[in-house]
C-alpha cells in the first residue's frame, strides 16, 4: 500500500517534470534555483524585507527592460534610456520645483512632474524612432548618438550636480508601499500584465514579432514597419520617463552624472537573460521579468556573502554570456 | 576523346529526395566555346556548381584530362584550373580592384607583410593583356557592371586558368558591354582557354560558341555544334515537352475589364507597361528572369514608386502608396521568393495565413486577435489545400517547400483579392503540388477572382492563361492570345529574336 503510494507520488513528480516546458521557462527556472542557492547561502535572504528590497532595486530598470523587449523583439536597441532616465529626471524635478514655487499645491505639482516626465521620455524615445524609422540609421548607432546628446543635456541643465526637489510629497511617493509592495513594483508589474498582453493577444503584439522576424516579409504583408517600430521605440521612451520619476522619488533629487548610469547595460541583460532572442522576433515579458529579478538576486546573494561589490559586474557580465551561448545552443 | 579536357559520366544530384540531375555524361573539348542552355531549373548552375566545388556530387564520375578526380571544394577546382565567373559578382565592393583579385591567394612578402606592389604589378598586367583599362587602385564599388566583371574575368584568369565558366555573364550587361565582352573570350580562346558559357539568350550563344548543349529537367537533350542548329531549334529544345494533363480546362473569361495598368514606368526598372485584366481571366506574365515582371508586380503592389502611369481597378483610378492600400483597394500579390517575402518561417501555419488579413481578425478597439476565428480560418485552407502539417501551430520551417507555398497561398486570398498576381507560385515544389495550386488559382477565378500570372515555364503559361503578355528588358515585346500562346513564340519575345533574325 505506502510503495504503491510512493510510486504514484514519484510518477506524478515525473509527470509534472515531463510537463515543464524547460525551455521556455528557463528563465524562471533559473531564478527559481538561485532562490534556493542563495537561501542556502545566506539566513537573511528569505527575510520579507530583503525580497522586497531587491524587487524595489530591480524595478526601475525593470520598467525599461519592458519596453527594451519590444525594441528588442522589432531586431532593434536602443542604447538611450540610461541618458534618457537622467535628462527626464531632471526636467521633471526642475518643473516641480518652477510649479510650486508660483502654487504651494504638491499635489498637483506630483500630477505635472507625472505628465511632463511621460511626455519628455516619449519625445526622446520620439527621437530615436525618427532617426530609425525615417533617416534609416541603423539602432545600434541612432541610440548610441542620443545615448551622448541627452547625457549632455541633463549634465547641462544640472550644472553636473544634483538637482534637488522641494517637494516632499514627491519623495514620500516614491519610497510608498501598497499593501507592503513598493510603489515601483506595482508598476512593474502592472505594466508587466498589461504588456504581456499586447505581445501576445493584440494585433500590434504578432505585427512586432514579425517585423522583428523577418522586415521584407512585413512589408510585403502589408504591415506598416515603420510605424510598428515607431510605436516600440517611443512606448519605451514612456516606459524610461516613467522609470525616471519612480527613481527620482526615491531620493526627491536627480544626479545629473550618475542616474540611470549603464541602465541600458542593466535592461538588455534582462531581455536577454529572460529568453528574448536577440535577433529579434521572438519575445517573452514575463521572461524579462525574471530577468531582472535574477539580476538583482546576484547582486543581492553576492552582497550578503561579502563578495566585493567591484566584483559584481564580473558575475553578471558571466551570466549575460552564458545566456546568450544558452540561447545559441537551442538554435 | 582525347582533345576533352574535362569529362563527366553519369552525374547524379539529389537535394534532399529530390534529383534534379538525372546521370549526365558530357566531355568539354580544349579551346572551345561550349555554350550549354536550359530553361530555369533545367539544373545548369547546379551542374556547374558540381564542377567547381560548391556542391558534392551524389554519384558519378569526373575525368580531368582524361584522370579521374574529386572536386571537394574550390580550392581543389582553382587548383585543376576551373574557375567559376558566378551570376553574382563575388567581389567586395570596399576594396581596390587588386585585393579583389587575389582575395584569398595574396601574395606575401617575406616578412610576412601583403606585397601591394607585386600584386598591383600583376593586375595591371592582367587588364593590360584583356586590354581594358582599369587601374588596378580602382574601387569595385565605383565600377560599371561591365568592369566589375572584368574584374572578375581577371580573378579566374590569375591563377593558371584552364576552364572559364561563365553563368549568365551578360544578364547585367548593355549590348555595347556584351560585344567587348564577346571580344574578350574570343582572345581567351585564342590563348588556349576553354570557356564554358551558360545562358538562355539563345542570341548571343549562337554568336559566341562553338557548340551547343540543351539541358532539360536534369537531362541533356540536344548536343549540336553552333553552325548546324538555329535559336528557333535551340528554343524548341530547351522547352518541347508534351503538356501534361495536369492543367484544368480553361473557361473563358468575362468581357467586363477589372483591372488595367496604363503606362507606368518605374525609372531604370520598367518602362512603359500596359496591359488589362478581364474578369475571371488568368492572364500570364512570361519573360526571362530579369525580364522586370516581379518589378511590375511591385510596382503595382506600391512596393516601388511609380514614376508615371496610372493603375486602374474596376475602372477608378487608383492612388497606391504602400502594400497596405493595394491591399485595401483589392489587390493581393503571392511573392517569387517565398522565404525571402512570402512568409515567416518561424511562424506558425495559422499565424502565417492571418499575416495579411489580421486586421479582420483584430477588428475591435483593442486589436485584440480573435485566436479561435485565425485558427478556424487556417483549419479551413489546411482543408482547401490538402496540407500536411502535424498541427497549425507548427511552425512553417518544418513543412515542405510545397506546402510553405500552400501557407504562402492561403495567406495572399484570405484577403478576399478582387486581383491575385502570382509570380512563380509553382517555384520549387513537386508536380502533385503544382497541380493543386494549378487548379486552385482555377477554381478562384471563378469566384470573381482574375489572376495575374507570373512564371518563367512554358509549360504553366500556356497550361494556364488566357493571353500572355511577354516581356523583354523591362518592357513589353508582345501579347499572346489562345492558339498564339506557344513555346515558340514566347521564346522568340522574351528573348527578342525576330521571324528575320532566325
Amino acid at each position: 500500500m505506502d510503495a504503491a503510494e510512493g510510486e504514484k507520488n514519484t510518477n506524478i513528480f515525473m509527470r509534472i517534470l515531463n510537463a515543464v516546458n524547460w525551455q521556455k521557462n528557463a528563465s524562471f527556472i533559473a531564478l527559481v534555483f538561485l532562490v534556493i542557492l542563495s537561501s542556502f547561502l545566506s539566513p537573511y535572504f528569505l527575510k520579507p524585507q530583503n525580497l522586497i528590497n531587491i524587487m524595489r532595486q530591480v524595478s526601475y530598470t525593470g520598467i525599461i527592460a519592458l519596453g527594451m523587449t519590444f525594441v528588442i523583439v522589432t531586431a532593434g536597441i536602443d542604447l538611450s534610456v540610461g541618458s534618457v532616465v537622467a535628462f527626464t529626471g531632471s526636467v521633471v524635478i526642475l518643473t516641480m520645483n518652477a510649479y510650486l514655487n508660483v502654487y504651494n499645491n504638491e499635489v498637483f505639482a506630483i500630477v505635472i512632474g507625472f505628465l511632463v516626465g511621460l511626455g519628455v521620455g516619449g519625445l526622446a524615445g520620439a527621437f530615436n524612432a525618427v532617426m530609425i524609422t525615417r533617416g534609416k540609421i541603423v539602432p545600434f548607432i541612432a541610440t548610441l548618438g542620443s545615448m551622448a546628446i541627452f547625457r549632455s543635456l541633463s549634465l547641462f541643465i544640472g550644472n553636473a550636480g544634483e538637482i534637488q526637489s522641494h517637494n516632499e510629497l514627491y519623495g514620500s511617493f516614491g519610497m510608498g508601499s501598497f499593501l507592503m509592495i513598493p510603489v515601483p513594483v506595482f508598476f512593474l508589474l502592472g505594466l508587466g500584465f498589461v504588456l504581456n498582453l499586447i505581445l501576445n493577444n493584440t494585433r500590434y503584439g504578432r505585427y512586432l514579432s514579425a517585423v522583428g522576424s523577418n522586415q521584407k516579409v512585413a512589408l510585403f504583408s502589408a504591415i506598416n514597419v515603420n510605424k510598428i517600430k515607431f510605436i516600440a521605440y517611443t512606448l519605451t521612451g514612456v516606459l524610461v520617463g516613467i522609470s525616471a520619476i519612480l527613481l527620482g522619488s526615491r531620493f526627491n533629487a536627480v544626479s545629473t552624472s550618475n542616474m540611470g548610469l549603464a541602465f541600458e547595460l542593466d535592461a538588455i541583460a534582462a531581455v536577454i537573460i529572460g529568453g528574448t532572442v536577440m535577433a529579434g522576433g521572438r519575445g517573452t515579458i514575463w521572461g524579462t521579468i525574471f530577468g531582472a529579478l535574477i539580476l538583482g538576486v546576484i547582486n543581492n546573494m553576492l552582497n550578503m556573502v561579502g563578495v566585493s561589490p567591484y566584483l559584481q559586474g564580473t558575475v553578471k557580465g558571466l551570466v549575460i554570456i552564458a545566456a546568450v551561448y544558452v540561447q545559441k545552443q537551442k538554435q | 576523346m582525347n582533345d576533352e579536357i574535362l569529362n563527366v559520366e553519369n552525374i547524379c544530384k539529389s537535394f534532399s529526395t529530390v534529383e534534379v540531375l538525372h546521370s549526365i555524361s558530357f566531355g568539354i573539348r580544349r579551346g572551345e566555346i561550349l555554350g550549354i542552355i536550359g530553361e530555369n531549373g533545367a539544373g545548369k548552375s547546379t551542374m556547374m556548381k558540381i564542377l567547381s566545388g560548391v556542391y558534392e556530387l551524389s554519384s558519378g564520375q569526373i575525368f580531368f584530362e582524361g584522370k579521374p578526380v574529386q572536386i571537394d571544394s574550390p580550392q581543389d577546382a582553382k587548383s585543376m584550373g576551373i574557375s567559376i565567373i558566378p551570376q553574382e559578382f563575388n567581389l567586395i565592393n570596399d576594396l581596390s580592384v587588386y585585393n579583389n583579385v587575389f582575395l584569398g591567394s595574396e601574395l606575401l612578402k617575406k616578412n610576412g607583410f601583403l606585397d601591394k606592389t607585386a600584386m598591383k604589378k600583376r593586375t595591371r598586367e592582367l587588364l593590360s593583356s584583356l586590354e581594358v583599362e582599369i587601374s588596378p587602385d580602382a574601387q569595385i564599388g565605383d565600377l560599371s557592371a561591365a568592369e566589375k566583371q572584368m574584374v572578375e574575368i581577371s580573378k579566374a584568369i590569375a591563377f593558371k586558368s584552364r576552364i572559364l565558366i561563365m553563368d549568365e555573364p551578360t544578364s547585367v550587361l548593355t549590348s555595347h558591354e556584351i560585344n567587348i565582352l564577346f571580344n574578350l573570350m574570343r582572345k581567351l580562346k585564342e590563348k588556349g582557354l576553354t570557356i564554358v558559357y551558360i545562358s538562355h539568350k539563345l542570341k548571343e550563344v549562337k554568336e559566341i560558341c562553338d557548340r551547343v548543349m540543351v539541358l532539360r529537367d536534369g537531362n541533356f537533350v540536344l548536343d549540336e555544334e553552333i553552325n548546324k542548329i538555329s535559336p528557333e531549334k535551340m528554343a524548341q529544345s530547351m522547352v518541347g515537352r508534351e503538356l501534361s494533363q495536369i492543367f484544368p480546362e480553361k473557361i473563358k473569361p468575362e468581357e467586363k475589364i477589372v483591372f488595367e495598368v496604363k503606362n507606368i514606368t518605374v525609372p531604370d526598372v520598367i518602362n512603359n507597361i500596359s496591359f488589362n485584366l478581364k474578369k475571371g481571366e488568368i492572364l500570364g506574365l512570361g519573360g526571362l528572369v530579369g525580364a522586370g515582371r516581379t518589378e511590375v508586380s511591385e510596382a503595382i503592389m506600391g512596393i516601388r514608386k511609380i514614376s508615371e502611369g496610372e493603375i486602374y481597378i474596376n475602372g477608378k483610378n487608383l492612388k497606391i502608396k504602400n502594400p497596405e492600400g493595394a491591399v485595401k483597394a483589392g489587390l493581393s500579390y503571392l511573392s517569387e521568393d517565398r522565404q525571402g517575402s512570402g512568409i515567416i518561417t518561424s511562424f506558425s501555419v495559422a499565424h502565417n495565413t492571418t499575416l495579411v488579413s489580421l486586421p479582420a481578425y483584430s477588428d475591435n478597439p483593442a486589436q485584440w486577435i480573435d485566436k479561435p476565428g485565425e485558427l478556424e480560418t487556417a483549419e479551413k485552407y489546411k482543408n482547401l489545400f490538402n496540407l500536411k502539417t502535424a498541427s497549425l501551430q507548427t511552425p512553417l520551417e518544418f513543412l515542405s517547400g510545397g506546402n510553405q507555398q500552400k501557407v504562402s497561398m492561403s495567406k495572399s486570398i484570405d484577403t478576399k483579392p478582387q486581383v491575385l498576381i502570382v509570380d512563380e507560385p509553382t517555384r520549387g515544389i513537386d508536380v502533385s503540388a503544382k497541380q493543386e495550386i494549378y487548379h486552385f488559382i482555377h477554381d478562384l477565378v471563378q469566384n470573381n477572382v482574375s489572376c495575374i500570372f507570373i512564371s518563367s515555364e512554358m509549360e504553366e503559361l500556356i497550361g494556364m492563361c488566357h493571353r500572355v503578355v511577354v516581356m523583354k528588358d523591362g518592357e513589353v515585346t508582345g501579347t499572346l492570345e489562345d492558339t498564339k500562346i506557344t513555346e515558340e513564340e514566347i521564346m522568340l519575345l522574351a528573348t527578342g529574336i525576330t521571324e528575320e533574325d532566325a
